[in-house]
């Protein structure tokens, strides 16, 4: 019998167009290369790893089957090794299809518009600066392991109304299911177990004692008919809302900085010219997106003149995407004052990201927070840059040197 | 006569990017749920028709439309 918990061996790629993998460490490195070569294949590329796996290279791609709730389903969201039974209220809404899909989108909506996300401002610029305050002094830091990480994963916990101090703990949840998950579906489950646990003791909490955060709020939502939310379908939003929450924008701000480090042109500039951040960072989640999201094949169909076979699993790669030359001229250059950027970083279609205009405002505090008090700095080349593997691409280890260490 | 330009969000293919708020938050208005539609009777006031190009061009579900009336 073959035991889940040992990783799959993934044999080396010789062939990107015809066998490709995500995970494989070239990818995980530098994909950039790879997706031009892919895309200058077909707008549709093929791998028999992963039980089938096709990919979009496109935009153009990328949006039919975004916009494709018939042949293309999110029931699947990562594409992996394996493809156990689906659980049904996984991740509401981002594991459903419609119609079940838009009530649940909808519940969540009303706390992560732009208007809620000015109150939540002064919060996300505290943490911060109190960041900042816990190593400026040493001249030198990892900023991904220090600063990066800890922005969004403090802030949802502030959101939902669970401790900030418990951070290092959902970290590592994340770390289970969306990296280690890939190859090991023990790890996978045994995260979702963990924080379905850790939930229900909040929920039990405020059955007593309700509260302002968003546990409550989902405790109390109604639906149509006047009824409570099944007790799944609670958990699975709240962890969607975690995990969705904490790697992606630590992996956006990273890779921002990471960016502005070894670019002084645009560090400058960003500093002298603060107005323009909010422009620069959808330019930067246009050249950097974070977040790859995939599709199931449930019925045969064709993408951009390329057919595609029920059963299959799809890389949805919004990061490709956003490197389509012909929707982004010198897609390869960061511009950080592109003003024409209809990027696809938070996704498109139903599914557009719920979290997006937190996302938004964490990455611009974030670098106009750091950008005046550390203006300058760089690479440490005694350090490496690390970058994480899978669903969610953004620099993991990024020392810098500052002030006196430079 | 210069033209007169007026904004129109399609409302099916909204998604709430919310880019159009961002980059023209005269011409646009967003709901409870952050989906957008345009202010008023979406009629551009002089001065303003570059941000009812950028907001435009900027749309990542194409769901708005400039008129030139
Ligand atoms: S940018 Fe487009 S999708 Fe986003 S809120 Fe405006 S109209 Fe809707």
């Amino acid at each position: 019998m073959s035991d889940v918990s040992q990783p799959a061996a993934h044999p080396p790629v010789t062939d990107w167009v015809h066998d490709f993998d995500h995970t494989a460490p070239q990818w995980t490195e530098d994909p950039f290369p790879i997706w031009d070569e892919l895309r200058a294949a077909s707008p549709v590329v093929h791998t028999e790893r992963f039980l089938g796996c096709y990919m979009p290279t496109t935009y153009e791609a990328v949006r039919e089957i975004a916009n494709d709730t018939e042949h293309f389903s999110s029931r699947r969201i990562i594409v992996r090794d394996v493809r156990p039974e689906v659980t049904r209220n996984a991740a509401p809404p981002i594991t459903s299809d419609p119609p079940v899909h838009k009530p649940a989108k909808q519940l969540l909506l009303p706390p992560f518009t732009p208007d809620a996300m000015k109150k939540l401002e002064p919060r996300m610029r505290a943490i911060c600066n109190e960041l900042i305050d816990g190593f400026i002094a040493e001249g030198k830091v990892d900023a991904a392991a220090r600063y990066a990480k800890y922005i969004p994963v403090r802030a949802i916990a502030h959101m939902l109304g669970i401790p900030e101090s418990d951070s290092d703990l959902f970290i590592n949840w994340i770390h289970m299911i969306l990296e280690l998950g890939i190859k090991d579906e023990s790890k996978l489950l045994q995260a979702v177990q963990e924080m379905s646990a850790y939930f229900r003791a909040h929920i039990e909490e405020r059955t007593s004692k309700p509260t302002g955060d968003l546990i409550s709020y989902l405790m109390n939502a109604r639906d149509k008919e006047g009824q409570p939310l099944e007790e799944s379908h609670v958990l699975g939003s709240l962890r969607l809302l975690l995990i969705a929450g904490i790697d992606t924008t630590w992996s956006a701000i990273g890779s921002s900085l990471w960016h502005l480090a070894r670019t002084p042109a645009d560090r400058e500039r960003l500093i002298a010219e603060p107005g323009l951040i909010p422009i620069a960072v959808e330019e930067l989640l246009r050249a950097y997106s974070p977040v790859t999201m995939a599709r199931e094949v449930v019925k045969e169909t064709t993408i951009s003149g390329c057919p595609v076979k029920a059963g299959n699993m799809v890389l949805l790669s919004f990061p490709a995407a956003n490197r389509d030359p012909k929707v982004f001229p010198d897609a390869d250059k960061v511009v950080i004052d592109r003003r024409e950027n209809r990027h696809a970083a938070f996704g498109l279609g139903i599914h557009r990201c719920v979290g997006s205009n937190l996302a938004r405002m964490e990455m611009q505090v974030a670098l106009e927070e750091w950008l005046k008090r550390i203006p300058d700095f760089r690479l440490d080349p005694a350090g490496p840059v690390t970058w994480s593997q899978g669903t969610v691409r953004g620099p993991r280890q990024l020392p810098f040197l500052f002030g006196k260490a430079m | 006569m210069t033209e007169r330009l007026r904004v129109h969000v399609d409302p099916d293919k909204c998604q709430g990017h919310a880019r159009c708020k961002a980059l023209a938050p005269e011409l646009f208005e967003l709901d409870e749920y952050g989906n957008a539609h345009e202010a008023g009777d979406g009629i551009v006031p002089p001065g303003l028709e570059d941000k009812a190009w950028l907001a435009k061009s900027n749309c990542p579900e194409i769901a708005i439309e400039v008129i030139e009336e």
